[in-house]
């Protein structure tokens, strides 16, 4: 891939880039495309009526990458929710894994059993989560326990969630949790401001998450999720206090849903596309592109080749997917518990 | 931990009667009777289990002469003996809780302190902590979509009970409602053998209102007129459409956790002994006797008169039968009911 | 008389009760602009404003732990939990608060008050997306739970769920939802809770069940009239309280008794079903009870040959009651 240094971008207004490497920089841009390609895809195959289901992450690409980029692989835990593609591809999941999800192939990493996009992988550190909001909280705060009871010092956990997840009693047990053992955990709120159809007015009497991390006694943090270089600085603030024994930290990314929920939604029955065009215009994956080439740190022809080689990938991956095997019959009675199991002994 | 000036001069009333004050103390007075007549029976083997509020009756006192009978709700959790008292419960029916009698509120099928009357406007609730919570925000829902604004609700908690994501829920859906509401939280730095810095991550609860929108503040709670004067602003507030508060008053809990806890398995003697100190009871009556409010004889013969109520009280509930064995079959549904039809 | 299929009686009920009793306001996520994920309460809000249809936060415990509230200070709430997946949080504000409300405080409070949840699966709705609830529940005294199949008996066991002056847990089969029509009578009516439907008589075999099983048991015992076997289906349509004189009755005729549901056995509905009539009615048996019902895992999952092992078929059933038939 084409990159130039950075000493060949004085010329240009410099940009905060908060100790990023041209490379780091070019590999929260390759995710954020990649995130978006795949996305697409997920859509287009359930238009082509191949797989029953889709959901969307779109505005969610800059704080994704940035968080990925300010996780340690190998060493940290990552405790997402069902709207986190661009973290799970941040931190080491290829797509062909991603596309095995959304065909729900044997070779998935749930074995089909899961919705799309619902990953684990001990390998990456990337714990097993349900569809339900906020269920995750509490494993991701029994996590850092485990982590801090360990002595492990220079571990911690990265917990996403949506702005709707705050309104569930899991997510404020788990908080309160966190603070009093002063956990090696960061709270990532990605504040898209719509929970479904319920708009952050109905969620919340007021609108900023992270001035609930005072009521728990832990700093919080609002950053702006369109700017994958400031979500990244961020959260990596919080991951380096939380690994150093400097207790949990909320951080909210305010950030926008582009699409629908899901492919079985539709957002026109709630909100004006007069407020979605508005907010499209801070999309961040070409304001990224265009920041990285302003800059220097890409020419234009290599984000073309970038995104070229992205699409091949991503059409290579959609192939191999769609000709493996669904899982067999058999399949649905494994892994109910350590042993066989029948119910009666 | 709550620590009270030694002195009052000007005495700040809020507003209260010279009546109001003797009253307020006077039920302060009631409710450490009861709360040891109900341990005393316990030793002596005639009831089976006793919760105690020492340390809670200047809140709780406070806190009733805030609240407007006939009109406002209250939903409190099972340690408000003096809040029920001051919204017009009466020792006999205490004492009905207390023996588990066929006439109690409940029939005798709750715990002791677990009251429901319709007519005192007092919610029934369960032992499960933060569970009235929900309730009292739905009550509150109530009274605002049918436009009775000069009704509110009071929900009650323990420092223990905002730990749970019912509590949590709940001040979220009443602040996003503005919803006639004062979440009293009545902080005696214990949840059984849990203290507060177990309990949260930095002690001050009143903290966490911003972050749902709505305002908080924290008073002395072994004052009960400064109480009065929180509650009554509070309470105000929501009746007159401003919405909801989290109002938190610091207090101790004096005694164990009920009649089967031992709190010297968890605290010092010297801890319980040091917020003796600033016990409200006492310190209210010099007030009183100071302010002129009260005279000596005056306290004496209302000492006298509450324990020959609660002697007469506990007489009469405990001549009363228990309910029948054929009572466990009622009130499952309305009507008579078996799972099979 | 209409012809309406399941969501769309759900809907007319919903509407005639909010248009009819101002005691009673729906409250659940998305259930405002949105008109509920199945469109469900579709356009509610635009007539009866946001006071009286409620979008929640994403809470389930407080959406209806405030129902309760709601219940006892005299309004009729309708609770709703988008999907009965996500039902458990709200366990205690059911099991501990809802269904001993009326009881703990001896008839001084009482709770009236419907949650109603889709439920089940063979819509590829993955684990959190398609389980069934009913047996986590109806062990539970204090609680009713209703579980109709046909429009009709949607709208008159709804109608009777609302006027109910105890708690009641709704539950509707979403793969019903608009693969089932049927011709819905006018105006206000009320189908019993607790009194099972006959669908259609026989005389070798009884088969019990509810929600969507109760399509395919009915097409099955069709197709085994054509091969000249005669089975009777009795629709439960409610799960507590349970019709037993019905279940009785028609086993005493048959003399045998299967039971289809598509929850898990182990401790489901069918166990209890035939506890009963093995303690009423064992003598009056020509073969042992059989159940069949979905396998003992936690869920059914997202992969097609995952979902259709566990879901059953009408070829299924069908192959079971001839064997009952012919034992």
């Amino acid at each position: 891939m084409a990159t130039k240094s950075s000493a060949s971008a004085k010329h240009v207004p410099a940009f905060e880039r908060h100790g990023l490497s041209d490379e780091q920089l070019v590999s929260m841009l390759r995710t954020m495309l990649m995130q978006r390609t795949l996305e697409s895809r997920g859509f287009q195959l359930n238009r082509q009526g191949k797989i029953p289901f889709a959901s969307a992450s779109e505005g969610h690409e800059a704080v994704q990458a940035g968080a990925a980029m300010a996780f340690h692989r190998g060493s940290d835990i990552l405790v997402p929710y069902y709207r986190d593609l661009g973290l799970d591809l941040g931190i080491g999941l290829s797509a062909d894994e991603v596309l095995l999800s959304l065909f729900a192939r044997a070779g998935d990493l749930s074995g089909g059993r899961q919705f799309p996009h619902h990953y684990a992988s001990r390998e990456l550190g990337l714990h097993s989560i349900s569809s339900v909001i906020a269920a995750q909280l509490p494993h991701a705060a029994g996590a850092a326990y485990a982590i801090k009871l360990r002595k492990q010092t220079g571990r911690a956990v990265l917990v996403t969630f949506g702005d709707g997840a705050t309104s569930e009693g899991e997510w404020h047990e788990s908080l309160n949790f966190a603070a009093i053992h002063a956990l090696p955990i960061v709270f990532l709120c990605e504040n898209n401001e719509w929970a479904i159809s319920t708009p952050l007015s109905k969620q919340m009497a007021q609108p900023d998450v992270h001035k609930r991390a005072a009521g728990y006694g832990m700093p919080g943090v609002a950053v702006d999720g369109m700017n994958p270089v400031a979500c990244y600085k961020a959260v990596a603030d919080a991951m380096e206090r939380a690994r150093s024994g400097g207790g949990p930290t909320l951080v909210e990314a305010k950030c926008y849903r582009f699409l629908s929920h899901t492919t079985d939604d539709d957002d026109r029955t709630y909100r004006s596309r007069e407020e979605v065009d508005e907010r499209r215009k801070n999309d961040p994956v070409p304001a990224f592109e265009r920041l990285l080439i302003e800059n220097g740190v890409l020419t234009a022809d290599a984000v073309a080749e970038l995104k070229r080689e992205i699409l091949t990938e991503t059409n290579e991956a959609t192939d191999r997917a769609e000709a493996m095997p669904y899982p067999l019959p058999r399949d649905l009675y494994s892994k109910v518990y350590a042993d066989t199991y029948e119910p009666w002994r | 931990m709550a620590k009270t000036d030694t002195t009052v001069k000007t005495l700040a009333r809020y507003g209260l009667t010279d009546e109001q004050l003797r009253e307020m103390f006077r039920n302060m007075l009631m409710q450490r009777q009861l709360d040891n007549r109900g341990f005393q029976l316990n030793r002596q083997g005639k009831v089976p289990f006793a919760l105690g509020s020492e340390g809670h009756e200047a809140l709780q006192a406070g806190a009733a002469m805030a609240f407007t009978r006939g009109k406002d709700i209250l939903a409190p959790y099972y340690r408000d003996l003096g809040l029920a008292l001051g919204i017009g419960l009466t020792p006999f029916e205490i004492m009905l809780s207390i023996f588990a009698r066929a006439q109690d509120h409940n029939g005798g099928r709750q715990f002791p302190n677990h009251y429901s009357s319709k007519k005192a406007g007092l919610m029934s609730f369960s032992s499960i902590l933060a569970a009235h919570i929900p309730h009292a925000v739905g009550a509150a829902y109530a009274l605002k979509l049918r436009r009775q604004a000069d009704r509110a609700v009071l929900v009650t908690c323990g420092d223990g009970t905002t730990s749970e994501g019912e509590w949590h829920e709940a001040m979220n859906f009443a602040a996003i409602h503005g919803l006639p509401l004062v979440m009293l939280v009545e902080n005696n730095e214990w949840a059984i053998s849990t203290p507060l810095d177990k309990q949260m991550g930095q002690p001050e609860i009143w903290k966490r209102a911003e972050g749902y929108g709505m305002p908080g503040k924290r008073f002395n709670g072994f004052d009960p007129i400064e109480t009065y004067g929180v509650v009554k602003e509070a309470m105000d507030r929501a009746r007159g459409g401003g919405g909801p508060s989290i109002i938190e008053g610091m207090c101790y809990r004096f005694l164990a956790h009920s009649t089967d806890d031992n709190d010297m398995t968890y605290r010092t003697k010297d801890e319980v002994v040091e917020h003796r100190k600033h016990d409200p009871v006492p310190r209210f009556e010099a007030l009183l006797l100071e302010q002129g409010v009260l005279t000596a004889s005056a306290v004496d013969a209302m000492k006298k008169d509450v324990l020959r109520e609660t002697n007469e009280a506990t007489d009469q509930a405990e001549a009363l039968p228990y309910p029948q064995a054929s009572d466990l079959y009622t009130n499952l549904f309305e009507g008579a009911w078996q799972p099979w039809q | 008389m209409a012809v309406m299929n399941n969501v769309e009686a759900v809907r007319a009920t919903l509407y005639d009760a909010l248009k009819n009793d101002d005691r009673t306001l729906i409250l659940g996520e998305d259930v405002g602009a949105r008109g509920n994920v199945f469109l469900i309460t579709k356009d509610f809000v635009n007539e009866f404003g946001p006071e009286r249809v409620i979008d929640t936060p994403i809470a389930e415990a407080s959406i209806v732990g405030i129902a309760v509230g709601m219940a006892m200070e005299g309004l009729r709430p309708i609770a709703e939990i988008q999907f009965a997946d996500f039902i458990y949080p709200a366990f205690n504000q059911i099991v501990g608060e809802a269904a001993k409300t009326r009881y703990r405080s001896n008839g001084e409070y009482t709770c009236p008050l419907v949650i109603r949840t889709p439920y089940g699966g063979g819509v590829r709705g993955a684990l959190s997306h398609s389980v069934s609830i009913e047996a986590l529940f109806y062990h539970v005294p204090g609680l009713k739970i209703v579980a109709p199949a046909f429009p009709a008996d949607v709208k008159g066991l709804l109608n009777a769920s609302i006027d109910d002056p105890d708690p009641v847990l709704f539950l509707e089969h979403k793969k019903t939802y608009r693969l089932i029509k049927g011709e819905v009578p006018d105006g206000h009516y009320t189908i019993p809770l607790g009194k099972a439907n006959v669908l259609k008589e026989g005389s070798a075999l009884t088969v019990v069940s509810y929600g969507l099983y109760v399509h395919w048991a009915l097409e099955a015992a069709q197709k085994l009239q054509e091969e000249g076997l005669s089975v009777e289906v009795i629709d439960l349509r409610s799960i507590r309280p349970m019709d037993k004189a019905t279940i009785l009755e028609s086993v005493r005729k048959t003399r045998k008794l299967l039971i289809v549901h598509e929850d898990n056995k182990f401790g489901g509905i069918g166990a209890e079903i035939s506890a009963m009539v093995a303690e009423e009615a064992l003598f009056d048996l020509d073969a042992p009870i059989r159940r069949l019902c979905a396998p003992d895992v936690p869920a059914m999952g997202y992969a097609l040959p995952l979902e259709e092992e566990y879901m059953s078929s009408p070829a299924e059933m069908a192959d079971a009651m001839r064997e009952m038939v012919r034992f």
